[in-house]
């Protein structure tokens, strides 16, 4: 049947992507999220601290679903990202992006790239350039085509995660996953 | 409950309100299907304006209306809230897509298409692609609490996008 609840990844984790944690975890956890959506900024807490119970046993990706008709800065906040990945600093972008999520307009995100040892000048250029545009665009497309219906939405080992995304529910998800 | 209608059937017309009344006396507005042959039309039927799914579910489709326009295709919402209620909605949140009143008779709409909950007086949450022709391509029913994306939605634009490239490469 067609008609799908438990839509997959269509494009599986790969070298492409933002990853945290072993190749050999035993669950992969894969979110789209949205810098400027608060419901992320609660999931990022949550999924931080899940990393730290889990340990090695888990990889978590995160790959970009801005949604900018709603949220403004989404867009080049994602892109920020992306630039700082560039330079192998992905997660320290990611991470004062949801740390700081009310102030994600482009002079804020320069600040930020500062803060974590990133080129100001070079950055700014690459942000009004939009380096990394398609990158994020490819990110949302991929997710729109994998069933990714709000953010954040979650994938865990490929499926997508219909649960709650609280500690204790996305937890045991993870683990009963493991098993 | 009445069943969904299927792929393959005639998706029923109806003319609804699309926008409230400017002013008193003023004609209503109207959205009517027939009206959009050549074209293809995604419904989504949703419980109610403001609940927090329907509301995800619907800034979703709101980024996406570019890309179903490239499909040749244009979404509607629709539920059994007044042409007012939509009119404050699509404000608040800026929506962008019309949101069409199944509100007088209350329902009507969503009944032909076979996705009325009459315990709770409001529509399932329920997809419909319908073709250039009116012909039913995709229909669903999501879990009243699951927000259905728009993976299949595209899916099935893709292939009939991909049929009329085909139409009119035979046909030359």
């Amino acid at each position: 049947m067609a008609n799908n609840e438990n839509p997959t990844l269509t494009i599986p984790v790969g070298a492409e992507d933002h990853a945290e944690g072993s190749e050999k975890a035993a669950v992969t956890l894969v979110e789209y999220g949205d810098y400027e959506c608060p419901h992320c900024e609660t999931a990022y807490k949550i999924v931080k601290k899940i990393q730290k119970e889990m340990g090695d046993d888990l990889r978590f990706v995160f790959r970009n679903f801005p949604l900018q008709q709603s949220h403004p800065h989404a867009e080049n906040a994602a892109e920020a990202a992306e630039i700082a990945a560039a330079d192998g600093k992905f997660w320290e972008m990611h991470d004062a992006l949801f740390e700081n999520q009310n102030a994600l307009d482009d002079e804020s995100l320069k600040s930020y790239a500062e803060e974590i040892g990133l080129d100001a000048e070079k950055f700014g250029e690459d942000l009004q350039g939009g380096k990394f545009e398609e990158k994020v665009q490819a990110d949302f497309m991929s997710g729109v085509e994998s069933g990714v219906n709000g953010t954040p939405s979650f994938f865990i080992n490929g499926v997508r995660f219909n649960g709650s995304f609280d500690y204790e529910n996305l937890l045991e998800a993870l683990e009963n996953a493991e098993s | 409950m009445s069943e969904i209608l299927k792929a393959g059937e005639k998706g029923p017309d109806f003319t609804l309100p699309c926008r409230a009344v400017e002013a008193a006396g003023d004609e209503e507005p109207t959205f009517s299907l027939k009206n959009m042959r050549g074209k293809n039309v995604v419904l989504a039927f949703y419980p109610a304006d403001w609940s927090a799914v329907c509301g995800d579910q619907l800034a979703l489709y709101n980024e996406l209306l570019p890309m179903f326009a490239k499909q040749k295709a244009e979404l509607f919402g629709i539920s059994v809230d007044s042409e007012f209620s939509h009119e404050a909605f699509r404000e608040s949140r800026g929506y962008k897509m019309t949101l069409l009143s199944d509100f007088e008779p209350k329902g009507e709409v969503s009944k032909k298409y076979g996705v009325y909950r009459e315990k709770d007086g409001f529509s399932e949450r329920a997809l419909f692609v319908i073709d250039k022709d009116g012909v039913i391509r995709y229909s669903y029913v999501s879990p009243i609490d699951v927000n259905p994306g728009a993976d299949q939605i595209l899916k099935t634009l893709k292939e009939i996008q991909g049929e009329e490239k085909g139409e009119k490469e035979n046909g030359k």
